[in-house]
């Protein structure tokens, strides 16, 4: 008998890494860094207020909607801003925007039946104002349930956040640096010109970070 | 050849109705269908004419002639029964005619339709174009044209009474699939799709619960109809037991979509409605819907409006800071140097302001309810940190959003 012919079923068989199909945000730095959101899979976005964390959010909608296809934000603390969405090139009309009044609760239901229902390109779930006690009550298993629903889906699910949640079931981890504003003007007549952003993947772990600069609106 | 009755019954359409299933409702006074089929049935023409007379009772025209409009002619303009009739002494003004073209005919000395019909046809062509043209035709009884047949309103409503009062939900239900599965089976019959459905429960009390539901896009499928009544009810339940309950479906044409073969798969139409009535269950009917902007200078320049997602026209992408509003927006401190925020403070947000633009003063809609008047400032913190803040005008501080 070959004995290589056990070896798949031996317990020190590691099967080959899956390559998943990416969908690339239009920030180049960004996508030479981590080549683009995997499909299928789910991807966080973590980071303190004012650090990109929605900037990147807004052009992987835009990237998402430049392929026809329909995207859904869903919307835990009512802080989704549709003007900067579409500045950023998001196609109002291809994203479905759900409200939760602030209820962590029911954002997760909400993400859940968008998930089984399927056909999306991009779901965003934003948890960043949640607090820290709401975010530790939140179960495992809806984790696992979600990244179940959208495995051999093009779906990304994106959750945006203050610190880690998914962990082990995200397939992608991103990690927003505050930088600095770009004033211009003489003190006392400057204006606010952009935010340069740092972004760096803990999950995959790359050494290097990615580097751009966001114009104010 | 055609039969013509012309009369000022009501009933014309069922008289018509007893001879034959194809009939023209030309005018509400007129219909006109073929005999031909009746001649095994009545025998010649004149005794066909009699049957109809007979039929139709006093104060009907019965008219039969060799074309549908001959027969409309002479129905209107000669009373009892008439078999093929001499059409030529009849006056033009019984025609179509336009009161120019009557004047016009009349200067020329013309004055019955033999007359009209005797005329050049080129040279009425070259007068009177496309219309004399017809209108000779018709004088010479040469229009052949196939009738619009009279089809009835159909409609795709049923009425259950029930023999005890239900006060549960689920037997409801099973009511409600199997009316659901007829008039679907129905409207897939004649082509059709539903657009709206309208459900009405008679409760005790002589009291109605009508619910309505207005569908985003022409649906058919019983079970997923049943699933979004279900869901509808579940929300707005009847507050009393259902003594009966009455089911109606407005046709629409269904809807057809060209697929492209390099489109992705986006959500079925059907399906994402039924998880839209779900998510709404969840969040509330006005928190579901696709953001609209309005052409307002207003601080929320948007709506949510409750459709579906649709594929539109693209947008080049560019990098923008996104924004990120805090709803509602937090009271804040702000210490002022030189008429400029220079200290920062809110319930989880505080710091020395490093760098600040503005005031951005903006007011409107001062004439209605939700007038707005503030002075914003973009704001960057010590810890790096960028916001939006604003003055009203009674000096009171909040902080809109953060730049994110």
């Amino acid at each position: 008998m070959n004995p290589n012919a056990a070896l798949p079923t031996t317990l020190g068989f590691r099967p080959e890494a899956r390559i998943r199909e990416t969908l690339p945000t239009g920030l180049a730095s960004l996508d030479q860094l981590i080549d683009g959101f995997p499909r299928g899979a789910i991807s966080e976005i973590i980071g303190p207020e004012s650090s990109g964390r929605a900037t990147v959010i807004h052009s992987l909608l835009a990237a998402s909607t430049t392929k026809y296809e329909i995207c859904a934000y869903v919307d835990t603390d009512d802080s989704f801003d549709p003007v900067s969405a579409a500045a950023a090139g998001v196609a109002l009309s291809q994203l479905l925007w759900i409200r939760c009044g602030h209820n962590a609760g029911h954002a997760h239901k909400a993400a859940d039946a968008l998930l089984h229902a399927g056909g999306f390109g991009v779901v965003v779930l934003d948890l960043c104002q949640i607090t820290s006690r709401i975010a530790n009550r939140i179960p495992i298993s809806y984790w696992y349930r979600f990244r179940r629903a959208i495995e051999n889906t093009p779906t990304i699910l994106a959750l945006v956040e203050k610190e880690p949640l998914a962990k082990s079931c995200a397939s992608l981890m991103l990690e927003m640096k505050r930088k600095k504003a770009v004033w211009k003007g003489a003190p006392g007549f400057e204006l606010l010109r952009g935010v340069e952003l740092e972004a760096s993947a803990r999950k995959p772990v790359r050494p290097a970070t990615a580097n751009f600069q966001a114009k104010a609106i | 050849m055609f039969a013509c009755l012309h009369g000022t019954a009501a009933d014309l359409p069922q008289i018509a109705q007893a001879f034959t299933p194809w009939f023209e409702q030309t005018a509400p006074g007129t219909v006109v269908f073929p005999i031909h089929a009746l001649k095994r049935l009545y025998g010649s023409p004149h005794q066909i004419a009699q049957s109809i007379a007979q039929r139709a009772g006093a104060g009907v025209n019965v008219a039969i002639a060799e074309t549908a409009e001959s027969a409309i002619l002479a129905a209107r303009n000669f009373t009892g029964i008439t078999v093929d009739p001499q059409l030529d002494h009849l006056d033009i003004s019984n025609l179509p005619i336009t009161e120019e073209m009557l004047g016009t005919l009349d200067a020329w000395g013309i004055r019955d339709l033999q007359q009209l019909a005797q005329l050049p046809e080129t040279g009425i062509a070259e007068r009177f174009g496309e219309t004399g043209v017809y209108l000779q035709n018709l004088a010479k009884g040469a229009i052949h044209r196939p009738l619009r047949v009279f089809q009835p309103a159909i409609t795709y409503d049923e009425r259950i009474e029930l023999d005890h009062p239900v006060e549960l939900l689920e037997p409801l239900l099973f009511l409600i699939a199997r009316l659901l599965n007829e008039q679907c089976e129905k409207l897939e019959a004649h082509g059709m799709a539903a657009g709206e459905v309208i459900i009405r429960l008679e409760l005790d009390g002589q009291t109605e619960h009508a619910r309505t539901l207005r569908l985003p896009v022409p649906m058919r499928d019983s079970k997923a109809l049943l699933k979004l009544l279900q869901m509808d009810l579940e929300s707005h339940p009847p507050q009393a037991a259902t003594q009966a309950l009455s089911l109606s479906l407005k046709p629409v044409l269904p809807r057809t979509i060209q697929n492209g073969i390099f489109l992705p798969v986006a959500p079925a139409p059907d399906k994402l409605e039924l998880t839209l009535a779900r998510i709404r269950g969840i969040v509330g009917e006005n928190n579901v819907g696709v953001p609209e902007l309005l052409d307002t200078h207003h601080p929320h320049p948007y709506r949510l409006k409750t459709v579906q997602p649709q594929i539109t026209t693209l947008q080049p992408p560019s990098t923008h800071a996104a924004f990120r509003h805090f709803r509602p927006p937090l009271p804040a401190k702000v210490e002022l140097q030189q008429d400029r925020p220079a200290r920062l403070a809110a319930s989880s947000i505080h710091g020395k302001i490093l760098n600040a633009a503005g005031p951005w003063r903006t007011s409107g809609d001062w004439w209605t309810q939700t007038a707005w008047n503030r002075d914003e400032w973009d704001v960057t913190l010590s810890n790096g940190a960028l916001y939006r803040i604003y003055r009203e005008p009674d000096q009171h501080w909040f902080i809109a959003g953060a730049y994110d």
